[in-house]
């Protein structure tokens, strides 16, 4: 490299800004996290006392703990049938030359759910199930089905999937957008030897498509999984973690012990928590994808 | 024969994303023609479009609260996105013009701030802000924002600024240029694309957080529009019309912004793959 290139005390200032909020607001915060789940204190009292690893104990002892990394795991699976599977399978239709005259009108509309915020995304779908005013059972009234017509949110049963279903609705056309984008680098070229040769459009997906956009599947499912774990406003939102406990995800237990209960220790071991499965999970991330490396 | 097969492919699918548009679409369409309904009109009609058009909800929603916490989002929001411009292209281009020792560490520091869940800082910094007596101000929400964005505009401009030629700053450099000149008058004009992505994406994801501004602003005054919609919610209990407009004046400036800068929208997502 040229001499000019190597000026690092200027390069240095350049970056100090970003790094230093960086350190301080992003890298501090998980170190102070961890730290705090070894003692009890609340937000009032100055002092704090030392409990060690009690709260880790306690946590794993602690049913809605349980409750709150099923749901998760739930938010995770669902996401990735219906986001990583569906936005891969409406991509590829998409993409198939006899939709893609339309493809910009779709995608449009797809995505368009992607923008709003997820707080108001949760209180329109709120009215949306209410079971008096609310669209769904409207629907259900309409075609005749009013025997399926529920308290959506209102019964333990099914409040955690009413939940799960607004993410779907929201987040859905994002992965299709993403799926578009690795599809549209595939060279044209594939496709057309592969039709010369007689291959049907199903048998170029799964011997064209699929081995062509292999990273795109393993980062999007990655991604999807991480923000099943990161979950909060829509159950903040839509339920609050009820009726009961039954839709609590570890998100809206750290805020219910921490700002309702007023149980910051115990709060924090839940973080650390989080911290540890979604640091697993970018781990990964980073191994398939190198999105954490050099992109040139 | 095939083209008739064609044909009904071609007429299934139409039919077939043409009700998912419609599942998509219609309720945010519903969200604002119901803003426009009475209260009695809303109950008794759900379907139908307003039986006289009270524009008086939105104005409504918007004395309520509304164009305060609109006002809130929006200073929040512009002074958010400048600062991560700034700060993100500054460290974007000492990332990508210079070598020197320590640089991946610095990079992989900074990109990991990428993968980190904000509900693990929630509490710590809901205590640091407090200690610093910025606790219930902008600052403890433009603060945050700015630090938890910069990693992904930071991912952003950097690849992009490694995509343009260096002919020209060399030259620059060459007939005597600084580095602050050459970043300012060269790399930020030329990478204006990636930057306008970058201000869309981090206006788009400072406008719509709900978490950090539930937790550390108390003050109703100083709310953002998501949370401000919670308490017109408790506050409003069941005038229904007048929530859904206000549900209606939070999204509407997202969508209409999407509509029109697709371009950049979709290379942001595109170039960085990540969600938020």
């Amino acid at each position: 490299m040229k001499e000019t290139y190597q000026n690092g005390r200027t390069a240095f200032l350049f970056i100090l800004p970003a790094l230093l909020l960086i350190l301080f607001i992003v890298f501090l915060p998980i170190v102070l996290n961890l730290y705090n789940s070894f003692f009890r204190w609340n937000s009032f009292e100055a002092g704090k006392t030392f409990v060690g690893f009690e709260y880790y104990v306690r946590l794993f002892k602690d049913p809605v703990f349980f409750t709150a990394l099923k749901n998760n795991s739930l938010y995770a699976i669902i996401s990735l049938i219906c986001q990583v599977g569906g936005g891969m399978i409406i991509a590829a239709i998409l993409e198939d030359k006899l939709i893609r005259r339309f493809q910009p009108f779709f995608r449009t509309v797809f995505f368009i759910p992607s923008v709003i915020s997820i707080a108001v995304v949760g209180l329109m779908w709120q009215l949306i199930y209410n079971p008096e005013i609310g669209l769904v059972n409207g629907v259900l009234n309409a075609i005749g089905q009013s025997e399926w017509a529920h308290s959506w949110l209102g019964d333990s049963k099914t409040a955690i999937y009413a939940v799960v279903a607004v993410s779907q609705w929201q987040y859905t056309g994002y992965m299709t957008m993403l799926f578009l984008i690795a599809m549209q680098k595939i060279p044209m070229e594939y496709y057309e030897a592969a039709m010369i040769d007689g291959a049907s459009k199903i048998n170029s997906f799964f011997h064209i498509t699929l081995p062509q956009i292999k990273e795109m599947i393993l980062v999007g499912s990655v991604i999807t999984v991480i923000g099943a774990f990161k979950v909060f406003d829509e159950v903040y939102v839509m339920t609050f973690g009820g009726p009961g406990r039954s839709t609590e995800v570890l998100g809206t237990m750290l805020y219910r012990s921490a700002f309702r209960n007023d149980e910051m220790g115990y709060a924090s071991t839940i973080g650390t928590i989080i911290f540890i499965i979604t640091l697993i999970l970018s781990l990964i991330q980073m191994k398939l994808g190198k999105s954490g490396q050099e992109v040139e | 024969m095939t083209i008739l097969k064609n044909r009904i492919f071609q007429v299934i699918i139409l039919l077939w994303f043409s009700l998912f548009s419609l599942v998509i679409i219609y309720p945010i369409i519903w969200l604002a023609l119901s803003g426009l309904k009475t209260n009695s009109d809303f109950f008794l009609n759900t379907w139908s479009l307003p039986e006289e058009w009270v524009w008086e909800n939105y104005k409504a929603a918007w004395d309520a609260g509304i164009g305060k916490y609109f006002f809130n989002s929006v200073f929040i929001t512009v002074v958010s996105v400048v600062t991560v411009l700034l700060f993100g292209s500054m460290a974007a281009y000492g990332l990508s013009r210079f070598r020197f020792k320590g640089q991946n560490i610095l990079l992989i520091i900074i990109l990991s701030g990428l993968m980190l869940a904000p509900q693990v800082s929630l509490i710590p910094l809901y205590k640091l802000l407090q200690g610093v007596g910025l606790y219930n101000t902008y600052g403890a929400l433009i603060i945050p924002y700015v630090a938890f964005q910069l990693p992904f505009a930071i991912f952003l401009m950097r690849s992009y600024f490694l995509s343009i030629p260096r002919e020209l700053e060399e030259a620059a450099i060459i007939d005597g240029c600084n580095r602050w000149k050459v970043y300012w008058n060269i790399v930020i004009p030329m990478g204006r694309p990636i930057i306008a992505s970058c201000a869309l994406l981090t206006a788009m994801n400072v406008w719509n957080e709900f978490m950090f501004a539930l937790v550390f602003i108390e003050d109703s005054s100083l709310r953002t529009i998501p949370v401000g919609l919670m308490n017109l919610r408790s506050q409003l209990n069941t005038n229904f019309g007048i929530q859904l407009a206000g549900l209606a004046i939070s999204a509407l400036p997202m969508i209409i912004a999407y509509i029109i800068f697709q371009k950049q929208f979709v290379r942001g997502i595109s170039a960085g793959g990540v969600k938020g």
